[in-house]
């Protein structure tokens, strides 16, 4: 927990408090997740970093909402989602939260567009409306052209566009993306996160990436969150973002 | 999620997919199409039955004596309420007309009968003569009778029994011979005359033979009337190829004349003899009047406004509700043993719907990481059960169908190769195509609801980790 970003913030959009996930996997206890505790205010772009097994993954799941904590509390936009029922969870994982993969987890029995709008479809918006609003978020990820193509006819970088643009239509307020670079070459990686962090400042998204790249990382992110077996080993601001972010101004 | 948009996301599912939910489809068609196809056969069969039934005139009848006839005499006990035979009204002209006229009733005809002599050949011949109404040309007495029904309604035409037929031939059959096929019989003798005597009945108190009544008040001064032999030249038409002895009701004849023909004769009935001694009017009184009724069901009806009106009735309306709870009982297994191909379509259904959870894991969890809730996959599923159920409902009522006709084609076939005439033995009401349809989804629903709920309590976490 890093002193100097919570005592000034009363917009806290991510709050986890002695999160626990343990498995059991055949005799022995897998702790995924084994107490942690940070807090992330609203608008604030994290990276969670850690190798493979560390637990980065299970602690964005529980934040997602896929998944509930064994004990402790996972507090987002106010809601502490281990105590919402299973309907709740998925209203916090449709309005509050967009989710991006590494592995995109696009449909592929659907188009680009029908892909974009399904969320709109479990929110019940109109037709008409939601076709305007599919276009719209396919232009800001700069995808408005292969509309009534398959995920397995485009390209990795597109298919990522399509599923960010996904994540944006419900117009949530966390962006939590799972190594999105993960599946992409170095250039349609940095157009990913481009795009992220456009999102960051332009919409004032709160965003938890996770990546094992440190690189990636500290060339976007605000704050590095290192995890390992499961616990918080390092939690500090990104100095050489801070300074560039806040000279643009994008937030509050 | 709303309706439209569950009906287009199954659909396009089961399009993902054509081939094994085809085959889950045809399933559920085969198995619609065999409850259709025996369905179709009871009702059919029933309705056939049916037909015979009103064809027959023995189920749509009604009988109408007078309570003046003594020989109902002893069942006044519930019919008679209380009326003395001799004030009841009697079944004259009035009264047929009267009948004619209530509701539900097609036509009431007087039973004219009586025992005769024919002359063919030079030979006599003593038989029961009987006058049948126009109606009955569609009964099915005359079914497979040989020449033509009466060419008018007073036409001097006779249709014969296959019976007397045989008599005038002189080829009467003996019993346990092979009896003479009715064509073989009929040939000679269509077109032919020959003479029946009968006594006239005409008034004493008037000039002419052309009064109308046949009895008379016997209080009046010319109470008298006088018999006077006639005979008249009358032309074979027809054959029928019915047995004499069963239970055709006013066919009950040997020797059938055009009613309105044997009513113009005015011959003498048996009970003429007893009218006299009674108060009548100066009009025809009948023995019994036969009373057509539209539908079986109305008989009771119609049986009892004519009780009211002071005659006695006599029906064979037990014997329909008999009928009617044999067929059901027939329907009721068909039903059964059609069911049973779509309850293994159901398996098949479970068993589809199962593969597709197993096939669609990551799919499901995609749908829930964006927002989908357990309520929305469980209604996917659903529906894409529901989906298949309805499209194999609508191809099975229509293979159904084709089936029954086939069938029935094959039925006809086998029945023109014994000379007998081509029967409708299979229909499908409506309701049987909107029921099957209907019973199809509701069954496809019931076999979803375990793979729905299963797809529903998906662990996301653990569906997206599959590949």
């Amino acid at each position: 927990m890093t002193a100097g970003a919570t005592s000034d913030s009363s917009n806290i959009a991510i709050r986890a408090d002695n999160v626990c996930r343990h498995y059991a996997m055949g005799e022995s206890l897998i702790r995924a997740v084994d107490g942690i505790s940070i807090e992330v205010p609203a608008g604030e772009f994290v990276a969670l970093l850690g190798t493979s097994g560390s637990g980065k993954s299970s602690l964005l799941n529980l934040i997602a909402g896929l998944d509930r904590p064994t004990s402790g509390a996972v507090i987002v936009e106010g809601k502490d989602l281990a105590r919402l029922s299973r309907e709740n969870l998925a209203q916090h994982r449709l309005h509050t939260v967009g989710m991006v993969f590494q592995s995109f987890n696009l449909i592929p029995s659907m188009t680009v567009i029908e892909n974009v709008e399904l969320p709109l479809r479990f929110a019940e918006v109109e037709r008409g409306r939601r076709d305007a609003l599919a276009r719209e978020a396919l232009d800001k990820v700069g995808l408005s052209k292969r509309l009534n193509h398959r995920p397995s006819e485009l390209s990795g970088g597109e298919q990522q566009r399509t599923s960010l643009a996904r994540a944006l239509i419900n117009r949530p307020k966390l962006l939590l993306a799972d190594e999105p670079t993960g599946n992409l070459d170095s250039r349609t990686g940095t157009e990913i996160m481009n795009l992220i962090r456009q999102f960051n400042e332009s919409l004032g998204m709160t965003i938890v990436m996770v990546t094992h790249e440190k690189a990636l990382a500290g060339q976007y992110a605000e704050r590095l969150i290192s995890l390992a077996d499961g616990k918080l080993v390092d939690d500090q601001p990104n100095v050489a973002t801070v300074s560039t972010t806040s000279s643009t101004g994008g937030r509050a | 999620m709303k309706a439209y948009d569950l009906a287009e996301l199954a659909v396009r599912n089961l399009r993902e997919s054509v081939l094994r939910n085809s085959l889950t489809t045809i399933g559920i068609s085969v198995g619609v199409a065999s409850l259709v196809a025996m369905l179709s056969l009871g009702i059919g069969l029933q309705q056939m039955a049916t037909r015979r039934l009103v064809k027959s005139g023995l189920f749509d009848t009604v009988l109408v004596t007078s309570r003046r006839d003594l020989r109902n005499f002893n069942r006044g006990d519930d019919q008679g309420e209380g009326l003395d035979p001799a004030q009841s009204p009697a079944l004259d002209e009035p009264s047929r007309k009267k009948i004619e006229q209530l509701p539900n009733v097609v036509e009431a005809s007087p039973d004219l009968r009586f025992i005769t002599s024919f002359t063919y050949d030079d030979k006599p011949h003593l038989t029961m003569v009987a006058g049948i109404p126009p109606s009955y040309r569609t009964n099915d007495a005359f079914e497979g009778m040989q020449g033509s029904f009466f060419s008018a309604d007073d036409a001097p035409e006779v249709i014969l029994q296959k019976s007397f037929a045989a008599d005038l031939r002189g080829k009467t059959a003996k019993p346990g011979s092979d009896e003479v096929p009715v064509t073989e019989l009929a040939k000679p003798l269509l077109g032919k005359e020959m003479t029946m005597r009968y006594a006239e009945q005409v008034d004493g108190s008037s000039a002419g033979g052309s009064s109308e009544d046949k009895s008379k008040d016997p209080a009046n001064a010319g109470t008298s009337y006088s018999i006077v032999s006639h005979e008249l030249k009358l032309k074979i038409v027809g054959v029928t190829d019915l047995d004499p002895d069963s239970m055709r009701g006013p066919v009950r004849a040997r020797v059938l004349l055009p009613l309105k023909l044997l009513q113009s004769l005015h011959v003498v009935q048996p009970t003429a003899l007893r009218d006299t001694t009674q108060a009548t009017s100066k009009v025809p009184t009948y023995a019994t009047v036969s009373v057509r009724v539209k539908d079986p069901a109305k008989i009771q009806a119609v049986e009892d406004s004519i009780k009211k009106m002071g005659f006695n009735t006599f029906s064979m309306l037990d014997a329909t509700r008999s009928l009617r709870r044999f067929f059901t009982i027939l329907d009721l297994f068909l039903g059964i043993f059609g069911s049973l191909a779509l309850a293994v379509a159901s398996i098949g259904i479970v068993n589809t719907l199962v593969m597709a959870i197993l096939e669609r894991r990551r799919e499901i969890g995609i749908m829930k990481a964006i927002g989908g809730s357990d309520g929305d996959v469980q209604k996917l599923f659903f529906v894409e059960a529901g989906v298949m159920g309805a499209f194999g409902g609508a191809v099975g009522v229509a293979l159904g169908w084709t089936i029954g006709r086939i069938i029935n084609a094959g039925t006809n076939v086998y029945l023109r190769r014994q000379d007998l005439s081509p029967e409708q033995i299979w229909f499908v009401p409506w309701w049987l195509v909107i029921g099957a349809i209907v019973f199809a989804i509701i069954v496809s629903l019931i076999s979803g609801v375990y793979p729905a709920t299963r797809a529903s309590r998906l662990d996301p976490v653990q569906a997206l980790r599959y590949e």
